[in-house]
């Protein structure tokens, strides 16, 4: 099948919708709500392209390419609707680019300025503004929206959480929770997912960047920072590096540069969440546990099961993530043996997510007496902070994470993307039931971006049967299978984010369509170049456990490791359900 | 004037539950729930939206967004005394809005809610098939015809006395 885009010819497949065909011919066509595989609605109208013999402009992101079909995308008449439609979209938009979250990486900045437009031509009602910022994790600009719904297609389709819909109609449509509720008060999970797509500064991720920088300023502060798995294959990112690059050990040097008295490794809690939970899932098995088993690292997934599966939180794993093992070691052990009061400490972490932000807010989050961590920044935010203080990640020298924690297993690494935490679980709970060495630490049955991997492996001589999500939109037959006495795995992994931790909320957003692929197969590379790639063979974490906590699962443990879940769901039907009745009686 | 009658929370809830389980394995049962709820209750408080979201298995983002979409269904409970105006085309060409702006100054809400005290709501309405007799206006049952504006206050000062020695 042949077209002609501009006066080229070229051959396409059938089924391709202009826009499709143009990129592939390597002519752009700019485009606003467009999100490929997951919002290809037409509805902002930015890719109208001019059709010979068509009557009106059709929008080339849902208009199929057709044999001999001839198509201009940057005549006169196509470049003075288009100017039209983003002068009618700035209208409606406050002129604050320069003090927005987004400012230079706004989409719909960037298609003012490559329309030229040079003033306002169109001046009006604004809609209504609310701002809500009531979230830990995420603050909503409805002024700042211009109604593309991107937020809306990855939070339904993606995430399966709905919290938000279109709310009323016509010029006051917002997009909003049910009744222009605060999204706190919503079923949101706080993965951030909505803020990677976000093409204005109408949802951004709340920072923490400023109560940071205080603390680093207080001479009565001891200031100990973590990094996840994450964060090392992406924040080069931030400054031109190509995704999944590793700079480990740049950042930090770069992290000590601005001011933390202590670099740790997330790590390394991740090799003591595997100790914690590999015991826990073998206890679980031989002693009739709850079964199947599910992973509890990833805080928007706890979120999700608390509101849509509360009955089913027994099964997930009371191990608190990583991010809170560390806060909460941190702030007992660590204090202990370096001398330091745990009032004095200010636990920063750096992560991929958002939603990191909510969970270390959690009332339960405070075993060690204090908040087990005080400041969550994503990847995004330590970006930022590196550029204002003038600190070059690429010209940084190499260092080496600090000292009681600072070693972390290549099983650890590979926490941070899809199918990592089952397979570093993998490696030590086949050591520790068989005794016996792996041959192979890869497990490359549970690798990939497959939504839903399942398998089963041998370990002596019995049959585990095994699953691994990502993407909460994947999980919800699972779910109902357990609901319903079905399932037949004994361990599940879930992330909530697609690709894992590696595709978070609070990542550096980017337009390159192999990004996961890219970050995921630098932490194997990670993983592979590290002298220990198993959990239990860490020596920082035998040495914790010698010094301070016992053996897994123990009293220590319980007390700083160990969570439990609460029903969200049933919460909001009942807090609506008093405020309702009681401005009634 | 008989006043509208609401009835306690307790006998509420088992409403809702009531309409609900009627139809929670029906497809496409949404809207007839929300309307068989807004008869039963007055309107659609945010907790029979939870409610609803929960047992069949709707988002309640969803759910208020339908709600919020049509203009017959209302998240604010009606008065004890529920004005409705028409705007038919008839009643508008003889002065409607004109009404309605004066029922607006005399109860201190716009069309749509109502007073804080729950005593009186302002509603617009369509076509009541009155038109030879209009401007039209409903409240609860009674009907008031060919009214002009200067009436409005008297209307409802009437009201507020007869209900003010009826609780007295």
């Amino acid at each position: 099948m042949q077209i002609k885009i501009n006066g080229v010819v070229s051959e396409v497949q059938p089924g391709m919708t202009i826009l499709e065909a143009a990129r592939e011919m390597g002519i752009d066509i700019p485009t606003l709500c467009y999100l490929e595989g997951v919002h290809e609605a037409g509805a902002c109208r930015v890719c109208i392209v001019e059709v010979k013999g068509a009557r009106t402009l059709v929008p080339a992101c849902i208009t199929e390419a057709a044999d001999g079909m001839e198509i201009f995308t940057h005549t006169s008449r196509v470049r003075r609707a288009r100017r039209t439609i983003i002068e009618l979209m700035l209208s409606d938009h406050p002129d604050e680019c320069l003090t927005c979250g987004k400012n230079n990486q706004c989409e719909l900045q960037k298609l003012a300025r490559a329309m030229n437009i040079q003033e306002r031509k169109y001046e009006g009602e604004y809609s209504s503004r609310v701002i809500d910022d009531g979230s830990p994790a995420v603050i909503r600009d409805s002024g700042k929206c211009i109604l593309c719904r991107r937020c809306l297609s990855v939070c339904s389709m993606i995430q399966d959480v709905n919290a938000i819909a279109p709310i009323g109609r016509g010029f006051k449509t917002v997009i909003a929770p049910a009744g222009k509720e605060p999204i706190n008060q919503s079923p949101c999970v706080q993965c951030g997912q909505c803020v990677n797509v976000c093409p204005t500064g109408a949802i951004i991720e709340k920072s923490d960047v400023i109560r940071v920088w205080e603390a680093l300023e207080d001479p009565r502060k001891h200031v100990v920072v973590q990094v996840a798995p994450a964060v090392r294959v992406a924040i080069g990112e931030v400054f031109g590096l190509e995704p999944g690059t590793s700079v480990t050990w740049k950042m930090v040097s770069a992290l000590k540069k601005l001011g933390f008295d202590r670099v740790f490794d997330t790590n390394f809690t991740a090799d003591l969440t595997i100790m914690e939970e590999g015991s826990e899932l073998i206890q679980r098995i031989n002693e009739g546990g709850r079964l199947p088993m599910i992973t509890s690292c990833s805080p928007g997934w706890i979120n999700y099961m608390e509101y849509f599966f509360p009955q089913l939180v027994e099964h997930l794993s009371t191990c608190k993530s990583p991010q809170q093992m560390f806060g909460a070691v941190i702030k007992t052990y660590y204090a202990d043996k370096a001398g330091i009061p745990a009032e004095n400490i200010f636990a920063v972490s750096v992560m991929p997510c958002t939603a990191k932000k909510y969970e270390s807010q959690r009332p339960e989050m405070y075993s060690s007496g204090y908040r087990d961590v005080d400041a969550v920044l994503t990847t995004r935010e330590l970006g930022a902070m590196l550029k204002e203080a003038g600190i070059d990640l690429l010209s940084c020298g190499e260092e080496t994470f600090d000292q009681p924690f600072g070693a972390g297993s290549g099983a650890g690494a590979i926490f941070g993307n899809t199918g990592g935490v089952m397979e570093a679980a993998l490696r030590t709970v086949y050591e520790i039931l068989t005794g016996d060495e792996l041959d192979n630490l890869n497990f490359h049955q549970v690798r990939g971006l497959t939504g839903v991997k399942e398998t089963s492996v041998k370990i002596g001589g019995r049959e585990f049967s095994v699953a691994v999500v990502h993407g909460l939109g994947n999980i919800r037959k699972i779910l109902e299978d357990i609901d319903k006495g079905r399932s037949r795995y004994h361990f599940i992994e879930v992330m909530c984010c697609p690709g894992g931790c590696i595709g978070g909320g609070g990542q550096p957003i980017s337009k390159d369509p192999g990004i996961k692929e890219k970050r995921i197969a630098g932490l194997y590379r990670e993983d592979e170049g590290l002298p220990v790639r198993k959990s239990h063979e860490n020596p920082a974490v035998q040495e914790l456990y010698r010094e301070f906590l016992g053996h897994p699962l123990g009293h220590r443990s319980h007390e700083l490791l160990h969570t439990r879940y609460r029903n969200r769901r049933e919460q909001e039907y009942e807090n609506h359900w008093k405020t309702d009745s009681l401005s009634k009686a | 004037m008989e006043v509208r009658q609401v009835d306690n929370p307790d006998v509420q809830r088992q409403k809702v539950e009531d309409i609900i389980s009627a139809y929670r394995d029906k497809p496409g049962a949404l809207i007839p729930v929300l309307h068989e709820i807004q008869n039963a209750l007055g309107y659609l408080p945010r907790w029979v939206q939870y409610r609803v979201s929960n047992i069949m298995n709707i988002p309640v983002s969803e759910v208020n967004s339908i709600i919020s979409f049509y203009a017959l269904f209302s998240e604010k409970p009606k008065g004890e005394y529920a004005i409705g105006v028409c705007k038919g085309t008839a009643c508008y060409v003889r002065g409607a809005d004109k009404i309605i702006e004066k029922l607006e100054e005399e109860l201190g809400i716009e069309a749509g809610d109502t007073t804080p005290d729950g005593k009186f709501s302002i509603e617009v309405m369509r076509c009541l098939g009155a038109c030879g007799l209009g401007p039209v206006m409903v409240i609860n049952d009674d009907i008031y015809t060919r009214i002009k504006p200067d009436k409005v206050k008297d209307i409802i000062n009437a009201i507020r006395q007869k209900d003010g020695s009826e609780t007295t």
